[in-house]
């Protein structure tokens, strides 16, 4: 299977503090050397086939990660480096965090650690490989995409600064012309 | 005709003949081994130059088989693509980049070798502007300023072969019986030069690149993906062994000690173009285009005019 031999990837940091960014890119230095394994860091969604996403995810960068994601071809992976992706990490709370990467995208393997070790990292890269390979064979024996690796992600309506409508937001909004209807509707009848 | 490749074969003759061309059993032996073999070439000496560049870095390197395993993964990926003009423009390229070097290993004309070669690049071109993606269009647009930059000094060693021998035909040149380096120097220095420029190796890596500086993301081929990009990077193979038998007919001339030192050379060049890759950062286009036209006017036309010399004075 020559997916598990070539898998590339992609690293996208959700506002990440850098600890991690700074340990994904010591993979590839001649320490750790990830190329050995024929891994390479592409910087684009539409080569990529691991999505490795590091720091919090907020609703500012909810449709980059959600791009991202519907870009890359299948067969692909998701990695959550570090336990920002995994939870939100100490984050988890704030008013704009949502408490992890698996609520925006499907998510396949987790890596934790704060900042990640490069060995955990690139243990976790290379697990998330064998499920490539899974889903690879699942492809070739005609299953659909949608049931294995996701299918399209709606982006969702964002406003004029690219932020997220969230659910919220649109109630809100609804309630708010609710309102505004009301007293029309009333003089009406 | 006294191909070196009767050597293998034993005696040669007339197959058919062609738009008044003569085709004999060498030419399409010629073609039809670049055509099955060039690919695997390509490749290995891809993987070669990845291996000996984590070397050059302290790094262990992925294997030497890695460029097959990542064009395998690459056909076996969903076909996702912006404009389907993107896909047949690639495979034109294609086409036109296996054309040129089944040409050129058939032993026929240089300067059709090198038209075609060129249609190929174009082609690549016109992949890279037909989807929207502004990195493409940029990569593209810089492609063809690369285009620019060596097409002058390839065709000046066509010339330049002439030359020197009397013919533009390769298999001539290749079984001239005549070492044609020492009156070819200057043709070759340039050759070389613009050869980091063709292979798209740093300083000149405008378009796209294999390294981490890259703020096209990836250049001409941004958009291109699965399937696409396989093709593309087949077409780099193809290419790659095409250029390098370039530099083999510098030194070829029939005898078999000349082969062997066609082939030596040719592998040097490409050891010393990927240690130029590793030690320099990108230049600007504005150096690109002036370099390369610099070492077009001083060694191909220097080494033209002492060839003129040579004839007019000396009758060589």
């Amino acid at each position: 299977m020559s997916i598990k031999k070539s898998p590339w990837i992609i690293h996208y940091d959700c506002s990440s503090c850098n600890g991690c960014d700074i340990e994904m890119l010591a993979c590839l230095t001649p320490m750790y050397d990830l190329e050995r394994f024929g891994i390479v860091n592409t910087g684009n969604p539409k080569h990529a086939d691991v999505f490795i996403v590091t720091g919090t995810v907020n609703t500012q960068n909810i449709p980059v990660v959600k791009q991202i994601y519907n870009q890359m071809p299948n067969p692909k992976v998701v990695i959550a480096v570090g336990i920002c992706a995994a939870t939100g990490g100490i984050f988890r709370g704030c008013y704009n965090v949502v408490g992890g990467l698996d609520h925006v995208i499907p998510v396949d393997m987790y890596v934790p650690g704060c900042a990640a070790r490069p060995e955990a990292i690139i243990d976790g890269i290379m697990k998330s490989i064998d499920i490539l390979a899974e889903k690879q064979a699942a492809l070739d024996e005609g299953v659909v995409p949608e049931e294995i690796c996701g299918g399209y992600i709606y982006e969702g309506e964002h406003d004029e600064h690219g932020t997220l409508i969230t659910d919220e937001d649109a109630d809100a909004a609804e309630e708010e012309q609710d309102v505004g209807a009301t007293p029309d509707q009333e003089e009406q009848e | 005709m006294d191909n070196a490749l009767v050597i293998f074969f034993g005696a040669d003759r007339v197959l058919f003949v062609f738009f008044g061309t003569e085709v004999y059993m060498t030419h399409l032996i010629g073609a039809v081994l670049y055509i099955v073999l060039a690919p695997f070439a390509g490749g290995l000496i891809a993987g070669l130059d990845r291996k000996v560049t984590a070397q050059m870095q302290g790094r262990h390197g992925p294997p030497i088989l890695q460029p097959f395993y990542d064009v395998a993964k690459l056909l076996g990926k969903e076909k996702i693509t912006v404009s389907n003009g993107q896909d047949f423009y690639v495979m034109c390229s294609l086409v036109f980049m296996v054309i040129s070097g089944a040409f050129f290993f058939a032993g026929s004309n240089l300067l059709m070798t090198i038209f075609t070669l060129t249609a190929g690049s174009i082609f690549l071109v016109l992949a890279g502007y037909a989807s929207n993606s502004p990195y493409a269009q940029l990569g593209a647009e810089r492609e063809m300023l690369q285009i620019m930059s060596y097409e002058p000094m390839i065709l000046l060693s066509a010339v330049g072969f002439y030359m020197a021998t009397g013919s533009f035909n390769v298999g001539d040149i290749v079984t001239s019986g005549r070492f044609v380096f020492p009156y070819l120097a200057g043709m070759f220095a340039g050759y070389v030069f613009v050869l980091i420029i063709k292979m798209r190796k740093s300083p000149f890596d405008l378009s796209m690149s294999h390294h981490a500086h890259q703020e096209l993301v990836k250049g001409l081929t941004t958009e291109f993906s699965g399937r696409t990009l396989a093709l593309s990077e087949i077409i780099h193979w193809y290419e790659n062994v095409f250029l390098l038998g370039f530099v083999f007919i510098f030194f070829a001339n029939g005898e078999p000690r000349f082969i062997v030192l066609g082939v030596l050379v040719a592998l040097v060049c490409y050891f010393v173009i990927v240690f130029i890759d590793n030690s320099f950062a990108r230049m600007k286009w504005q150096f690109t285009l002036k370099s390369a036209w610099m070492v077009t006017l001083v060694f191909g036309g220097g080494n033209l005019f002492v060839l003129y010399y040579l004839r007019a004075v000396f009758q060589v």
